[in-house]
């Protein structure tokens, strides 16, 4: 899902360098807003976490690879704008100095794999969990189809980015400039191979990495503490 | 340290040694293709692509050390650069958010 130098037209990857500036900056001022000492540790983690997961490539018949990326349990576990800060971080690392996605699309890849896969995840996982108790099953398989569905909708928009090139950048004859492939195919490859390989096994990472995190500290996921307080601050109330 | 951050970084410790098995899948990520490979499927490189694909040269290109072999040509090798790349990705990025997340952090 990174995707390269020279497969985005100039449309493309300038349109998110603009439409990520102010959310980079966004997420910035609610880090410094929000952190907590305690939530540093984790943070730090899950930069190194994120950018070694996203090494270990799966390959799919017809000889594609992919990967999972971590920013569902990520966001899960430190909120959806560190979450995005974190995997921008190793985003622009890999770049940089790797060579894994382009620099010129840098925004693109961290609106795709750092507000795409953190926020859908959080939500997600926050809507199918409802009142469940923190320590419940339910949980573990709201994270679990929370990762599949996060990586399977950041699929969806790199297929899209992809797609639209050829009608967006082409030559006066009609050749395409850079992606060649259209959005009737370029749309189902990307999905599908991560709906039916790569966000299963981000299913799987975020709901082990879950159920661990859940059975040792539970109070360290996102936002639980202040739910805690204010059941407090409820019961007072109520008294 | 508390016990569930010191096992979350033992964790991710071992997977940096293992990293090397997302060296055995061969194949090139969808949308990721190199020039050739990408004129191998469509018969020609678009012209654009051409031109910005080579903007930038990294210093450890694929996870690898500088001008090091690929996977086939030297296995343990590009294991040992793989697992290299790992540790300065896990540092520098983790190091990075350390230091900002210290700087910011409320109690």
């Amino acid at each position: 899902m990174h995707i390269p130098d020279g497969y985005l037209g100039p449309h493309t990857y300038i349109a998110f360098w603009i439409i990520m500036i102010p959310i980079w900056y966004y997420a910035g001022k609610k880090l410094t807003a929000e952190l907590k000492s305690k939530q540093v540790p984790l943070l730090a983690l899950s930069a190194a976490f994120s950018f070694v997961l996203m090494m270990f490539n799966v390959p799919v018949p017809g000889g594609s690879t992919g990967h999972a990326v971590g920013g569902g349990i990520i966001a899960i576990v430190i909120g959806p704008w560190a979450a995005l800060i974190a995997i921008s971080v190793t985003l622009v690392l890999q770049a940089l100095i790797f060579g894994d996605g382009g620099i010129t699309a840098i925004a693109t890849n961290c609106f795709n794999m750092g507000v795409v896969v953190p926020f859908v995840a959080y939500y997600a996982y926050k809507l199918i969990s409802g009142n469940s108790a923190i320590k419940s099953s339910t949980r573990v398989i709201a994270a679990a189809i929370a990762g599949w569905l996060s990586l399977t909708m950041a699929a969806l928009f790199a297929g899209f980015e992809l797609g639209i090139q050829p009608i967006l950048e082409h030559t006066a004859e009609g050749v395409p400039l850079y992606m060649p492939y259209t959005l009737s195919v370029t749309v189902p490859a990307m999905v599908l191979e991560h709906a039916l390989a790569f966000s299963i096994l981000e299913a799987v990472v975020t709901a082990i990495i879950f159920a661990y995190i859940q059975r040792t500290d539970a109070s360290v996921f996102y936002g639980e503490k202040s739910e805690v307080e204010m059941n407090k601050m409820k019961m007072g109330v109520a008294i | 340290m508390d016990e569930l951050t010191r096992n979350l970084a033992i964790g991710l410790v071992l997977l940096i040694i293992i990293a090397p098995i997302g060296l055995i899948a061969s194949g090139t990520a969808y949308g990721e293709w190199a020039s050739d490979e990408l004129k191998e499927k469509v018969g020609y490189v678009p012209p654009g692509l051409e031109e910005l694909s080579s903007i930038w040269n990294p210093p450890m290109k694929d996870y690898n050390i500088p001008n090091g072999p690929s996977f086939e040509d030297s296995k343990p090798v590009a294991s040992v650069g793989y697992i290299l790349s790992a540790v300065i990705g896990a540092i520098v990025g983790g190091g990075l958010l350390y230091f900002i997340g210290k700087k910011v952090a409320k109690d």
